[in-house]
């Protein structure tokens, strides 16, 4: 398997509470090329296991695996996008995008063709002199998906990446999120609280639970992309993950299915 | 508009100033010598304006304050990189930065004149030493603040040492930085005229104690105004260069506080 998380736990060791439980004995097996999304209250651990699998973080016990390799530290080959996009203020658009071709072995002519291709892929060409406060947030974490997509990870790591943006620009960022995956063919671990957007972009939805935080079901999601939001099927997976967190009577679900 | 507003109000407070003193010479009950009128006040500025005494004296003071000022803002940047980068050491430091740092440079003087000679070195010296602190302290607050976020992107895409400490750290800190640096010229030229006063032959403070020494209590406060008049201005073409660096570095560092 590419990715293999086996009997993960994170517990941190508090001064006046003693020891917490941040994931409790995590196992999640992940395929290449796979959209997966995270989803689970406050506190359930999500970002927990976004890090330990960046490299951020490492579990108290147990592994994370990737091609059969344990995961000790962050990796250009696996790229985490945050929430309030990681920008760097002081550079325009293009130089935030050549940062991460910076620590790589090529020439300045060959980086800049590379950042220029990227902010093309998602359509900021006409603002690549701009700096991010002139940019929305919406196109701020379409900076963030070129410079993570310009160094060519395998793996992209989101953390709520569209949680600061209102709906209708987090709709079509999910728009653009599908397809730069189905394009660019990476595996992306993608975390959300909000569960039409995990019915629209994940393979798999991993449903998460808190105190202590681990997986309490995983539901596959055999829709054909792109998925119409409002479709029948669609919806019953919607009502389904509803279900799960118990915010639906079971009884008016068995009606929908 | 408001730019205009403001100059109408500088010009109005600094013409009732005016007008007071002559008032207030106008009573009799101060001698010539004690208070000179400002008409007596401008003629000495004139005066000295005139015959190339006020250039020389300027020229040798603002050699002096850049070479004090250029010293003390690179050590000051450099060492406050390398502390703020290292929280072990500067924890050793930091006292004693804090037993120094309330210091008059002045208080300093009997030792800069047996150490240094007299001459330039004095008054460069008590300059470097009253610059020297606060450029310090902000650039090590300036790295010791940068935002975690930056670690973790540059951690992400591997960018070692030294283009972590160029590309990262070194802008992340710039704001706080030129905050230090702006603070430390206005202080610097304070002790200037300080330094000169007591360990000088020529620039702008023994142009003062010359004037007090040849009983001109005219050219005394025309040194004064002179003074003033001309810290503002250095004031104000800081700020200018201050604005513009941190207009570049994007208004979103106001906002993320
Ligand atoms: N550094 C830490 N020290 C102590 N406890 C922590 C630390 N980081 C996280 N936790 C705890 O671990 C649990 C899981 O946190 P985590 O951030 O993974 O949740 P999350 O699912 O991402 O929540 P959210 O949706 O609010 O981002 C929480 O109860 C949190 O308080
Ligand atoms: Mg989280």
């Amino acid at each position: 398997m590419y990715i293999t998380i086996s009997d993960a736990s994170r517990e941190y060791y508090l001064k006046d509470k003693g020891k917490m439980t941040a994931l409790h004995k995590v196992n999640l097996e992940i395929e290449e090329g796979e959209f997966i999304c995270l989803l689970g209250p406050s506190g359930c651990g999500k970002s927990t296991l976004l890090n330990m699998i960046a490299g951020f973080d490492r579990p108290t016990s147990g592994s994370v695996k990737i091609h059969g390799e344990v995961v000790t530290k962050p990796s250009e080959n696996r790229i985490t996008i945050f929430q309030n996009y990681g920008l760097l203020p002081w550079r325009n658009v293009l130089r935030n995008v050549e940062l991460g071709l910076e620590a790589k072995n090529i020439s300045k002519k060959e980086r800049r063709q590379i950042a220029e291709e990227y902010i093309e892929l998602v359509g900021l060409s006409a603002y690549k002199h701009h700096h991010p406060a002139q940019l929305s947030g919406g196109m701020q974490q379409r900076v963030a998906l070129a410079r993570a997509l310009a160094v060519d990870p395998e793996i992209l790591l989101m953390d709520e990446p569209f949680g600061a943006l209102d709906a209708m620009t987090r709709m079509s960022m999910q728009d653009e999120i599908e397809r730069l995956w189905q394009e660019k063919k990476k595996t992306i671990i993608f975390v959300t609280h909000d569960i039409e957007e995990a019915v629209f972009l994940a393979d798999r939805i991993v449903i998460m639970t808190p105190s202590p935080g681990r997986i309490k079901s995983i539901i596959k999601v055999p829709l054909a992309r792109k998925r119409d939001r409002t479709g029948n099927d669609f919806i019953k997976i919607r009502d389904r993950v509803f279900e799960e967190f118990g915010f639906k009577d079971t009884a008016e679900v068995d009606f929908f299915i | 508009m408001n730019t205009l507003k403001k100059s109408i109000k500088a010009v109005v407070s600094i013409f009732a100033l005016i007008v007071i003193w002559q008032l207030v010479v106008l009573t009799g009950r101060f001698e010539e010598s004690l208070l000179p009128s400002p008409a007596v006040v401008f003629t000495g500025i004139w005066d000295i304006v005139k015959d190339g005494t006020l250039l020389n004296h300027y020229r040798v003071s603002f050699a002096r304050f850049l070479t004090g000022y250029v010293l003390a803002a690179l050590t000051g940047v450099i060492l406050g990189l390398l502390l703020g980068w290292n929280k072990s050491v500067w924890s050793f430091i930091d006292p004693v930065i804090q037993i120094l740092r309330p210091v008059s440079p002045i208080a300093w003087f009997p030792f800069i004149v047996l150490w240094f000679g007299i001459g330039d070195a004095p008054a460069v010296v008590i300059i470097f030493i009253a610059a020297f602190f606060p450029i310090l302290l902000s650039t090590v607050s300036g790295v010791g603040n940068v935002d975690a976020i930056y670690m973790k992107v540059a951690d992400n895409f591997g960018l070692k040492q030294p283009a972590l400490l160029f590309k990262i750290i070194l802008p992340a800190a710039f704001p706080l930085i030129a905050n230090g640096l702006h603070l430390a010229l206005g202080t610097a030229w304070v002790f200037l005229v300080a330094g000169e006063m007591v360990g000088a032959q020529s620039g702008l403070g023994f142009m003062i104690i010359d004037a007090r020494n040849s009983l001109r209590s005219d050219l005394v406060l025309a040194g004064i105004i002179i003074i003033g008049v001309l810290g503002l201005i250095l004031d104000r073409l800081v700020r200018l260069l201050e604005n513009r660096i941190k207009r570049q570095w994007g208004v979103s560092l106001e906002e993320r506080n």
